[in-house]
């Protein structure tokens, strides 16, 4: 079901119109397959996906069937009723897209060919930044075409003019669908489209998507379960050009920062036009940012953009790069997506990618041409990483996909809708359930769960029916349930979405001896949980400079500029995404098989060799667990490659069992690779006699009691239930210009969290929290299919000393938590003394 | 990690006596701390507890906000506790004890029967705060503005001139200590020797960073000590020890 072009009917139109034909050849384009394939679905009133690599003219395809079919109407009602258009309520064509900037950027797209052709289309963009004139405006006079965003569509079909609005609509188009389906907006999107259908009857999807794993289910996402909207691909243009950065330096045995590579890094930024350099988190990009600069002798314009800089900043950065006015940017995630920039013809990657799907994005990010090979650089940060690169390179060249799969959708999601669906119009259960369960994340949506959203809506969905009096919507003799009064259809407006960042200072800079809590330039925003464990005086990273903590005052933080030059808080939030299964299997793969070494660089060759003389390097499904005593510890190191998540949430269960078995576990580390416990008993000596084997330590069963009894405490549930509880409204949000209105108006959602707990375990909301903390942090579903892929294939090595494999994840431990410069000093010097043991 | 095993690795032991009372001075009285946030007065057999936001949940429900509908009857089950414990002979309720001045109506009839319990079992004394001005007769007990018990002053909300051995509630002390790469926030007792600010007893009552301005015109900072609210007792923490936010 490929891209094909079927010959015109004779009594049709040519699938391309002469306009437009002629607007082609002007240019020296001829139309793409998939262009023409795309119009022939449109034309035959079919929803179709188009997935195709960056570069491939998308959104001019996905826009097409819109333009030549508002053209051709135009034309037609204008013959007929003597020059004037048919009156008209509502929009005809609704763009989706994740981000506003990139909604702006298609505006601005689309304007050349409406100009150039002369087309009597309309087209505008309604985002958050949108005025209240102009929002107000596009109500009463609706453009034919509307850009907007998966919140403000939200917003839309909750207004009580949705049905006007929404009548004339004929097509959504949905740009970058793979990077919005697999989280909550998508979920929120998802219902809105649903919605929508039922406005607008025999309304046609056209998706636009990157490769994904599983197209398949993404047609079923977009065209409904039963019709399945229509596949066109678009084979990938010239093979990337992507390679692992060969250095002469001593690659790290640990740690992040990739400091090794510097000169290397800067070397190729100078030897090119435009570099992106990609890192996993913001503070690695603050790191890198800050250690490129210090080396900086030619002053080349390089800048800084991560989500946490300040939007002007930000904002100012983009234009100098779309100018071409920048050497290289050092991005995170916040340049994943769609933005055209101007020439970049380099792509460094630092640190390893973690997923071959995210790879590949990234490096689409050069040469935005088909035609023209994308170049890349990896740069791994640490020797797994290596092996993570090396086998994210062969991924990429076999094409292989590890987008994270669709799933089903969350309840705190649904409760809003819920609430929004009553704001538009009295609605009736049976047929609001008909149509939510037509939205493919919500299909399998049981109708008790339903109620019970709806009756957490109402009244909270208390087991206590105390709220009665206080109902949100109640409903009506006529059965339909509306909303009780019109303060709760502006509550809902001021809640809708379900982006929930986590709170946020502001950063502000002052000079070293002014008072704190007055003045001071904004930086950015940073995130409370790391400021608090942060004591005035202690210096860290931020925008590219090393400041000095000197206090917090409510929602500000007050920075000033440090004296050294070394920050004395080596980071903040730990790696963003895990290790994708694919890459973790890959890794697996390559350390078990040594004919696949000589592609790595020597000195990670000579390190698995080494491993193998002086422990055991386990073969592809099984998984090795060593354990060795080291000064007046014992350690266990257990080599799972099931990504840090999963780790962690691994950790604290072993932890639990070996505490309860009397072997006194003390701490534990985890990596993307590899956790290690350590302590104060011989676990090795323990495992050896079978008490316990370690069998029936990793058994699946710590997934059961161990796992509830952990979560109770577990901070991990109060940050995800706030998120599910605002997303939800059972909280609102705090709102710019309101955080000083006090203790009164706000609660603390850990206290709410405590009181269900205790009180209604099985409240709705909490069990929202569950699905989305078990799937999201905990990684439990990952942890589950680990457990029992190593069943019975668990292989135990009691060493005299550290091995080679295990010394990345010992150089971690004291890594993880905020240690001072002098801490540093000394975990240098004890790292020289792990690797000459095992080595040696 | 244990949380109480991290507040005591970073704070240090108090020394805590068999019942989990802590004791301190004020004003030159000694006093004694539970665990469970109220202050115990064993030579007049007081029991003080501040804050206790009765019906805070269904205060926010007025205005769409959902809360559980189970803080009043958790508050009363703690309350309850300490009373059996100590068995005091007098109880002082330092202000704010419902969230609204309409809370004591929207009590549940179970819980309504359970805090009269408790207020007709002994001497009950009701300092009234800026959440409740006035407590409706029907719950029973005494009202006042303040009080003077065994050489200290009570009152909800601190003077605003400096007052020796007062004894107040309002600003609901919670602090914050770092150790092992993260944070810990408890509710705390704040005393500077001179002044005693009592920890929010109800459940959803929120808490207010030490660090936070509003405790500088109250405490001197450099000898405030807090007692922060462990699972089974008390641990004390000098502020300046603590980290600064």
């Amino acid at each position: 079901m490929t891209a094909r072009v079927p010959p015109p009917p004779t009594d049709e139109p040519p699938i391309l119109p002469a306009a437009f034909a002629g607007w082609f050849a002007g240019r020296g384009w001829t139309p793409r397959p998939h262009q023409i394939a795309l119009l022939d679905h449109a034309r035959a009133g079919r929803s179709a996906l188009l997935i195709a690599p960056t570069g491939a003219g998308k959104t001019l395809a996905g826009f097409l069937p819109t333009l030549v079919r508002l053209t051709a109407e135009k034309a037609a009602a204008r013959d007929r009723i003597g020059g004037r258009p048919p009156a008209r309520t509502g929009i005809r064509t609704l763009y989706i897209s994740p981000l506003k900037a990139l909604a702006v950027d298609v505006a601005r797209n689309l304007g050349t060919p409406v100009l150039e052709m002369g087309l009597p289309i309309t087209v505008e963009t309604r985002t958050g930044d949108t005025p209240v004139h102009k929002r107000r405006r596009q109500k009463l006079a609706p453009p034919d075409i509307l850009l907007t965003t998966p919140e403000q569509l939200a917003l839309l079909i909750s207004a009580r003019d949705a049905d006007r609005f929404f009548s004339d609509l004929d097509e959504v188009v949905l740009d970058e669908l793979h990077a919005l389906v697999t989280s909550k907006r998508g979920d929120l999107l998802s219902l809105g489209l649903a919605r929508l259908r039922r406005l607008a009857p025999g309304l046609r999807f056209t998706g636009l998507s990157a490769t994904v794993a599983d197209p398949d289910g993404l047609r079923e996402w977009l065209g409904g379960v039963a019709t399945p909207a229509e596949l066109v691909t678009v084979a990938g243009g010239a093979k990337p050009n992507i390679s692992i950065l060969d250095t002469a330096e001593r690659i790290p045995w640990a740690g992040h920062s990739a400091r090794h590579a510097l000169t290397d890094v800067y070397a190729l930024i100078k030897a090119h036009k435009t570099t992106l350099v990609f890192v996993n988190t913001r503070s690695q990009a603050e790191m890198l940012f800050h250690a490129l600069w210090t080396i900086n002798d030619d002053t080349l314009p390089i800048a800084l953009h991560h989500g946490s800089l300040d939007r002007e900043q930000r904002r100012r950065v983009e234009a100098a790069m779309a100018d071409n006015r920048l050497k290289a940017v050092v991005c995170t995630s916040t340049l994943d997506l769609g933005i055209d920039w101007g020439d970049v013809d380099l792509v460094v990657h630092v640190g390893a990618p973690k997923g071959a799907s995210r790879l590949a994005q990234r490096i689409g990010r050069a040469n935005h041409r088909l035609d023209e090979p994308s170049k890349a650089v990896l740069v791994p940060a640490n020797r797994f990483e290596v092996l993570e690169c090396r086998a994210a390179v062969d991924g990429n060249y076999l094409g292989a996909q590890d987008t994270p799969p669709l799933k089903a959708g969350a309840l705190d999601v649904l409760a809003q809708h819920v609430l929004g669906m009553a704001c538009a119009r009295a609605f009736e259960a049976d047929a609001l359930y008909g149509e939510v369960t037509s939205a493919w994340p919500y299909r399998e949506l049981d109708r008790a769960t339903f109620d019970r959203v709806v009756d957490f809506v109402a009244t909270g969905g208390y087991a206590l029916r105390a709220y009665e009096r206080y109902a949100k919507i109640r409903k009506g003799q006529d059965g339909l349930w509306r909303v009780t009064n019109p303060q709760v259809a502006q509550q809902y407006r001021l809640n809708v979405g379900t982006i929930i960042e986590a709170p946020l200072l502001k950063v502000r800079l002052i000079g070293k001896r002014s008072s704190v809590g007055r003045g001071g330039r904004v930086l950015g925003e940073i995130e409370e949980y790391f400021i608090e464990t942060l004591a005035p005086g202690d210096s860290f990273l931020f925008a590219g400079e090393v400041v000095q903590l000197e206090g917090v005052r409510e929602t500000e933080a007050f920075v000033s500029r440090a004296q050294s030059d070394e920050p004395k808080i080596p980071s903040y939030a730990g790696g963003k995404f895990p290790l994708s299964t694919y890459l973790a299997a890959e890794v697996r793969a390559m350390l078990a098989d040594p004919s696949r070494w000589p592609s790595l660089p020597p000195q990670v060759g000579e390190w698995l060799a080494m491993q193998k003389l002086k422990s055991v390097l386990p073969s592809r499904d099984e998984m090795l667990v060593e354990t060795f005593r080291r000064g007046d510890r014992f350690y266990l190191v257990a080599y799972p490659f099931e990504g840090r998540l999963a780790h962690q949430t691994l950790g604290m269960l072993l932890t639990r069992r070996l505490d309860r078995l009397g072997l006194k576990p003390v701490g534990f580390v985890a990596t993307d690779y590899a956790i290690s416990v350590w302590g104060l008993e011989d676990m090795g000596r323990a495992f050896e006699r079978g008490r316990p084997t370690l069998g029936a330590l990793f058994d699946a069963d710590m997934l059961g009691d161990d796992l509830e009894e952990w979560l109770a405490e577990s901070y991990l549930m109060k940050r995800t239930f706030r998120a599910c509880a605002l997303i939800a409204g059972l909280v609102e949000r705090r709102h710019p210009g309101k955080e000083k209105s006090g203790r009164q108006v706000t609660v603390s959602t850990d206290l709410v969290y405590d009181v269900l707990r205790s009180h209604e375990p099985d409240h709705i909301l909490m069990r929202a929290t569950w699905e989305d903390a078990s799937r999201t942090l905990l990684d439990v579903g990952r942890l589950s299919d680990m457990l029992s892929r190593i069943r019975g294939r668990i292989v135990h090595k009691r060493l005299e000393r550290i091995s080679p494999l295990a010394v990345p994840i010992l150089l971690e431990i004291g890594r993880e938590s905020v240690s001072g410069a002098a801490d540093e000093t000394i975990l240098a010097e004890s790292a020289e003394d792990l690797i000459e043991e095992a080595m040696g | 990690m244990n949380v109480a095993a991290a507040v005591a690795g970073e704070t240090g032991r108090a020394a805590a006596s068999p019942a989990g009372l802590a004791s301190a001075r004020v004003g030159g009285v000694t006093v004694e701390l539970h665990p469970s946030g109220a202050m115990w007065l064993s030579a007049t057999r007081t029991l003080v507890v501040a804050d206790l936001h009765f019906e805070k949940a269904s205060s926010f429900a007025r205005f769409g906000q959902l809360l559980p509908p189970y803080d009043t009857a958790i508050t009363l089950t703690r309350l309850e506790a300490v009373v059996a414990a100590l068995a005091p002979d007098r109880v002082v309720a330092l202000g704010d004890s419902f969230h609204d001045r309409h809370g004591a109506e929207r009590l549940s009839p179970a819980d309504a029967a359970r805090l009269a319990a408790l207020v007709g079992g002994r001497e009950w004394l009701w300092i009234t705060g800026n959440h409740d001005p006035e407590i409706g007769e029907h719950v029973g007990g005494a009202r006042a503005a303040d009080a003077e018990i065994g050489g200290l002053v009570f009152r909800h909300e601190p003077s605003a001139t400096f007052v020796e051995g007062e004894v107040c509630g309002h600003l609901h002390p919670a602090l914050t200590v770092v150790g092992r790469g993260r944070g810990v926030r408890r509710r705390c007792f704040a005393t500077d020797g001179h002044r005693l600010v009592l920890p929010a007893f109800g459940s959803l009552a929120g808490g207010l960073d030490l660090f936070d301005q509003a405790f500088a015109r109250v405490l001197s900072r450099a000898r405030t000590v807090a007692h922060l609210i462990g699972a089974e007792r008390l641990y004390r923490v000098p502020l300046t020890a603590a980290r600064g936010r």
